[in-house]
């Protein structure tokens, strides 16, 4: 598990945009740049991101290794009900992490 | 013959008008490298769920729980530790800093395997530690004055196949440019911090070695105390700037 820093209104009204910011601890090593012994290194990166509202997919996004490390993503989205917000980072090497945070929406 | 009254009387003029210059230099003071940021530069600093130095912070919080530091300290009590770094160490009498500080406390105290000293965990660690800090001025140790007269003659002497000192940059041409780059004035106070080009957090030693190959001279070995004393000059040179770690730097 990898530090992530997440803003996401803990209330809502019902039908507000509201707005949400990730960020996430991690390399994002491109594949191109070769290291300290002249070999290149691998390629390790964050290869999809989505977001789930009450398991409906709301936000996704195709990170490419230009993307810099430590990938800062907001959006923004309009809540109608009350849920649970789930988000999932995938990546090279089976990187998989998800955070989760409720949304009370009145 | 001209007269040489007029003359005299514009050397003059010339005089009050340098020292008036001069006066406003100093009234300026040493100037952070946040001010001379773009806006959405200064913007990440700014805001904790923007600045990915913030998910050192973190770490390093849960770092301090984990590995004992919270057995004897509390995160309150480090309010205002890394203003006063580096300090006087008591038992050799020579100047530490604060990652040497975290190191001895975890060596001697803890009886625990060193750290490495630029190594994600350290660097987390000092990061927290200097995070409690944030927001109160430089405050030099006045133990340090040995120190600082070796930081400075650091600072002032040209090293290199370019042939330049620290002083030829950031103190005679800060504010210029070098190439697209805006030379800064080179304050210590927001370090460890994390920088746009490293794409990580790094420490002030790094910052340093980065500068020193730049001037192509061979970097100070890695924990050499040239550094800890080019650092206490460093500090007593941005006296009275904040402390903003982690900064965001380009």
């Amino acid at each position: 598990m990898v530090r992530t820093l997440l803003r996401v209104p803990a209330t809502a009204r019902s039908g507000e945009v509201i707005e949400i910011r990730t960020l996430i601890a991690h390399p994002m090593e491109t594949g191109f740049r070769p290291g300290a012994d002249g070999t290149v290194q691998p390629r390790d990166i964050i290869r999809r991101f989505t977001c789930r509202f009450n398991n409906r997919e709301v936000f996704a996004a195709e990170l490419h290794p230009a993307v810099a490390a430590n990938p800062y993503l907001t959006f923004t989205l309009r809540v109608e009900e009350s849920g649970i917000l789930a988000f999932t980072w995938e990546g090279d090497n089976g990187f998989s992490q998800t955070e989760t945070r409720p949304i009370a929406v009145a | 013959m001209g007269s040489p009254r007029p003359r005299r009387g514009r050397s003059r003029w010339l005089e009050a008008l340098a020292c008036a210059g001069a006066l406003l230099l100093l009234g300026a003071g040493p100037r952070s490298g946040y001010e001379t940021m773009t806006p959405q530069l200064r913007a990440m600093q700014d805001d904790d769920l923007s600045n990915p130095g913030m998910l050192a912070v973190a770490e390093g919080e849960a770092l301090f729980a984990r590995e004992g530091c919270a057995g004897c300290h509390t995160a309150e009590a480090m309010r205002g530790v890394a203003a006063r770094y580096p300090a006087l160490d008591r038992a050799s009498q020579a100047p530490i800093d604060l990652s040497g500080r975290i190191a001895q406390c975890r060596e001697k105290r803890q009886q625990r395997p060193p750290l490495p000293r630029e190594g994600p965990a350290m660097l987390a660690l000092t990061a927290f530690v200097a995070h409690q800090s944030r927001g109160l001025p430089l405050q030099p140790d006045p133990r340090l004055a040995e120190a600082r007269r070796q930081g400075e003659a650091l600072f002032r002497e040209r090293r290199g196949q370019l042939n330049l000192s620290c002083a030829q940059c950031h103190d005679d041409n800060a504010g210029r440019r070098l190439a697209g780059s805006l030379i800064p004035e080179g304050h210590p106070n927001g370090y460890p911090l994390y920088r746009l080009e490293w794409q990580a957090l790094g420490s002030l030693q790094r910052r340093l070695r980065n500068c020193l190959v730049g001037v192509r001279s061979e970097p100070f070995p890695p924990g050499a105390p040239d550094y800890v004393a080019l650092e206490a000059y460093l500090v007593a040179r941005a006296r009275g700037l904040l402390v903003e770690t982690p900064a965001i730097r380009p």
